[in-house]
């Protein structure tokens, strides 16, 4: 089964490397209010059961793969 | 402790070798530390290339088990510039290190000024003293919530803080210590601050009050 993390800086944390990718947007010519730069993960797990393996994956977000101080995520789960 | 991508291991042992330590290297993959352990030191460098985030992956290294529950039984743990950040992401202390505000790597002397002196680690420092010791970081910016900085700093667990902003750290916070004062991680490298003739031995005072623990450890919790 694959499913995907999804890991975002939390709203309202200061995200620098966001201001400087929007930033540089902006000196393209590109009308870009804010960017907020986070990080994808895309998981090959064992066994066909969504829920089970959404909760497998909410512990290694919470585990590792996400600092619930500064980050938040979301999980997908491809249907098969 | 040596992690794939430390690169202060050999500096810290120099360093504490020079103030009356005997260290030994111990690499991350062991799941005990060495018997009579007074101290760790969990030194700088790039741990896992900084993967992830820094310090996450080494957060979870084998020989980090055998930490914790060293630092359980009141043992002294000094995390280093990295050493802090894996610290953090074992949340065996507060917070969080994060990306410079100005996005740069910074190296060079900074001041900090000794914020409590009652924990093990500043028994050879004063409140207010102040001290000189380089940093040399990219993510050095340490981040809590308000709520738990309010905290901390009511505790006297905010050690440390520069006198500038160096990093964009939340109140230039520079060190930190754990609720019981035994478990310590700073940005600065006290290890590259231990010869006059290298601009700096204030880095010693740290160094040598960890020797001193380490030995009032030993006798404490004989191995």
């Amino acid at each position: 089964m694959r499913a995907t993390v999804l890991i975002r800086p939390k709203g309202g944390i200061l995200d620098p490397q966001g201001e400087a990718v929007g930033h540089s947007l902006r000196k393209l010519g590109f009308d870009v209010r804010t960017a907020r730069v986070g990080r994808v993960v895309d998981l090959e797990i064992e066994g066909d059961d969504a829920e089970s393996a959404r909760g497998e994956i909410r512990r290694m977000c919470e585990e590792l793969l996400a600092n619930p101080l500064i980050e938040s995520y979301e999980i997908e789960v491809d249907g098969s | 402790m040596v992690f794939p991508g430390s690169n202060d291991d050999r500096d810290a042992a120099w360093a504490l070798g020079s103030v009356g330590a005997e260290p030994a290297l111990v690499w991350h993959g062991e799941t005990s530390l060495p018997a009579a352990t007074g101290a760790v030191v969990l030194p700088g460098g790039f741990s896992y290339g900084d993967y992830l985030r820094t310090g996450a992956i080494a957060s979870t290294a084998p020989v980090m088990a055998a930490v914790r529950e060293f630092a359980a039984t009141g043992g002294p743990v000094l995390g280093i510039c990295n050493g802090f950040q894996i610290l953090c992401e074992a949340r065996l202390l507060p917070g969080v290190l994060r990306a410079n505000r100005q996005l740069e790597f910074v190296c060079r002397d900074v001041r900090v000024r000794v914020e409590t002196a009652t924990s093990l680690f500043m028994q050879r420092c004063k409140v207010g003293q102040e001290l000189v010791i380089p940093v040399k970081h990219g993510e050095g910016a340490w981040y809590a919530d308000e709520g738990t900085f309010v905290q901390l700093a009511a505790r006297g667990q905010i050690v440390l803080r520069y006198e500038e902003d160096v990093n964009g750290s939340l109140g230039n916070v520079a060190g930190v210590v754990n609720e019981v004062g035994n478990v310590m991680g700073l940005m600065p490298h006290p290890e590259h601050a231990v010869d006059p003739l290298l601009g700096s031995a204030d880095g010693g005072l740290l160094l040598a009050a960890l020797v001193d623990a380490a030995a009032a450890h030993r006798v404490a919790v004989p191995a």
